[in-house]
């Protein structure tokens, strides 16, 4: 086989395999091509995170607006801090937003809500890179409700 | 008899660590010093030799272990009303596991054999020897690019194995079983990380493919010339290789996940 | 001019436990045909490997046109080698590619000549060895006698100054027996290549060496000129000139006493 056609052939492979790198890239990891622009990076403070995973979605009305980048402890309070990181493309919300970790489904994963507060003229702006927001609502751990359920309907009875 | 045994394992022992020194060698002398003046052509050559002709057995067993994977996960899952999870139990379990360790497996068998063959068969008539002569190192002609296009075609083989098995588990999964199309792809993205399973699976591939073709190319090179001599060496390659690739999986992934 | 073209002094080698050569002295003349004679197994061919550096010496000293070769860097022995052609006893031409190929391989490797002087070089050589015809085919469909003038084609590609034959005779015909010694004298003659052969093939070597070197029991026990070494009286050396089944190389491998083991076994 000449050279010229065993080039061919390889050139052809490569391009092969790279476009198999893509397709598993973009479609079955799911990333995509524009990549998600540029983020500002805000902190929220929870007291409990539950099954809160890095790289879980943060969303505003079940549109995904940011991701779970890391959480961490504040070794000062003891109290879990999330850093999430907003796309820039998807708004702006003002400083008094909320967060609350809600799960999806009643066992899938859990996510971050954010429900945008009101925007007051003066006192307060919008979310900035490394605001830090403490207006927020821990994850429901299934084991604590059923515990107080249990207790509730103990307490009840008598 | 206890003396005798103690022995044994010695004897085992020292000439574990010379065949080991003595690969190590090799590897060294293939790679070490200036490269043979046409290595690109020569690189290509061996990825044809290598790739395009392991594509038909990569190809055929990626669509039919794609297709067997889904259909058995689909019995698992539909008992805990979960089947939607199919595209994300497909998807993981190929880009982490099955896809670069049965890609190696293939390859080991396919072209790992075939390369030590070769080389056996040029140093049992000796074709290596009179390269020698001619002043042209094998080493730099013959065993250096074997080495690197072995280490370039694997991953590539791996990447194209994933994508066609995770074709096939659509196949089954969505026009057979019936699950929604939208879902299997939904779920997979979700679960599927691109620097946790992706590049890992693509590391592991690489390290499977520098072991496979290492020891291939050394059995071939260090081969007893006599046509029994190769078909043992042969052999040796691909137990060896396999076993490798399996120890190795197993390190790998307690080191990655 | 140094005479001497290659000199081998107090070479020793052993492979495993068994030594093969003690303490052995030659000197190949330039421009000489330098028979190297000896039974089976007596490692004609190692010396040939020894020579050419693929094998390294226990001790002793190689000097090729006044160079120590044996205990060099790698770039004066592929220096050396690019001097040496070998012709191998399987011929030991690449199978994948075809006469003509086999034959540009060393040109292509070591030149970047243009395609038209590379024909004609090749051209040439396979003139030389009389297959220009065969040019085109692949090793696979050549004649074991046509295999080997190809690698001799191969052999002096890069002009050597030194060509080593490893049993060139073995398993040929008398026609392409005839074919091959009229080739390694026409080569010596007009090139002036100093020509070493290992051989066992006594009638033939004898025919066209100028010098011999005779091996037994991992020495020398004989060496000159071809018609002095003829005429030494040496019960060894004679029955392996001759061919005599019995000598002082017994036909019998070492063994006890036929009668005494017979009477063992029966009783």
């Amino acid at each position: 086989m000449s050279q010229r056609k065993v080039e061919l052939w390889v050139g052809a492979f490569v391009f092969a395999g790279v476009l198999a790198f893509f397709v598993l890239v973009l479609s079955v990891a799911g990333i995509s091509l524009k990549g998600v622009g540029s983020t500002y990076i805000v902190y929220g403070e929870f007291n409990n995170v539950g099954g809160l995973k890095t790289r879980a979605p943060v969303k505003v009305g079940g549109v995904v607006v940011g991701r779970v980048t890391d959480i961490t402890l504040d070794t000062k309070n003891l109290t879990p801090i999330v850093k999430i990181s907003m796309y820039k493309n998807k708004g702006v919300y003002p400083e008094t937003s909320s967060l609350s970790i809600l799960t999806s489904g009643l066992l899938g994963a859990q996510y971050i809500a954010l429900i945008p507060g009101f925007i007051d003229d003066e006192d307060n702006g919008v979310l900035k890179n490394g605001d830090k927001i403490s207006d927020t609502k821990s994850a429901l751990v299934l084991d604590d409700l059923i515990g107080k359920l249990i207790y509730s309907k103990n307490k009840n009875k008598k | 008899m206890t003396i005798s045994f103690i022995r044994g394992i010695g004897k085992a022992t020292i000439s574990l660590i010379s065949v080991i020194g003595c690969a190590c060698l090799f590897l060294l002398r293939a790679l070490w010093g200036k490269p043979h003046k046409n290595l690109f052509s020569l690189f290509i050559r061996q990825v044809f030799q290598l790739g395009i002709l392991s594509l038909p057995i990569i190809l055929t067993a990626g669509l039919f272990i794609g297709m067997v994977l889904a259909f058995q996960a689909y019995y698992v899952l539909v008992n805990y009303a979960a089947e939607q999870s199919l595209g994300s139990m497909v998807a993981l379990s190929l880009l982490r596991e099955l896809g670069p360790v049965i890609t190696a497996l293939l390859f080991a068998g396919r072209a790992g054999s075939a390369l030590t063959a070769e080389i056996g068969l040029m140093q049992s008539t000796d074709q290596l020897a009179s390269m020698e002569m001619m002043a042209v190192s094998p080493f730099k002609r013959i065993i250096a690019p074997r080495l690197l296009a072995g280490v370039i075609v694997l991953p590539l083989l791996t990447l194209l194995f994933n994508v066609i098995a995770i074709f096939g588990g659509h196949m089954v999964g969505v026009t057979w079983l019936g699950i929604d199309s939208g879902a299997y792809l939904s779920t997979m993205q979700s679960s599927v990380h691109f620097g946790g399973d992706i590049v890992n699976g693509m590391i592991k591939s690489a390290v499977f493919a520098f072991l496979i073709t290492w020891v291939a190319l050394f059995n071939g090179y260090y081969v007893v010339p006599t046509s029994q001599g190769i078909s043992h060496s042969t052999t040796q390659t691909v137990v060896i290789s396999s076993l490798f690739v399996l120890a190795m999986d197993f390190l790998l992934t307690v080191l990655m996940f | 001019m140094i005479t001497d073209h290659l000199q081998i002094k107090n070479l020793q080698f052993s492979r495993g436990n068994r030594l093969l050569f003690d303490n052995l002295n030659f000197t190949f003349e330039r421009g000489k045909i330098t028979a190297i004679l000896g039974p089976s197994g007596i490692g004609k061919t190692t010396l040939l490997k020894l020579i050419g550096g693929q094998l390294t010496l226990d001790s002793g000293e190689i000097i090729f046109n006044g160079k120590a070769i044996h205990d060099c860097s790698d770039e004066i022995i592929y220096d050396a080698r690019k001097k040496m052609g070998m012709l191998f006893q399987s011929g030991s031409l690449f199978n994948d590619l075809s006469v003509f190929e086999n034959v540009a391989f060393p040109l292509r490797e070591h030149f970047n000549l243009n395609e038209s002087l590379l024909v004609t070089l090749v051209l040439m050589k396979l003139e030389a060895v009389g297959l220009r015809g065969a040019r085109y085919l692949m090793p696979a469909e050549l004649s074991g006698g046509m295999a080997r003038r190809v690698a001799l084609a191969r052999a002096i590609a890069l002009d050597p100054e030194l060509l080593m034959y490893d049993e060139p005779f073995s398993g040929q015909d008398p026609i392409s027996m005839n074919v091959l010694l009229k080739l390694i004298q026409q080569l010596n003659k007009t090139l002036g290549l100093t020509t070493i052969i290992v051989s066992h093939d006594v009638k033939e070597v004898l025919s066209i060496a100028d010098n011999l070197y005779v091996l037994a029991n991992n020495k020398i026990i004989a060496k000159g000129k071809v018609d002095e070494v003829m005429q030494t009286d040496n019960a060894l050396l004679q029955q392996f000139l001759n061919g005599d089944s019995e000598g002082p190389v017994p036909f019998h491998f070492q063994c006890e006493d036929f009668q005494s083991e017979l009477t063992r076994v029966c009783e």
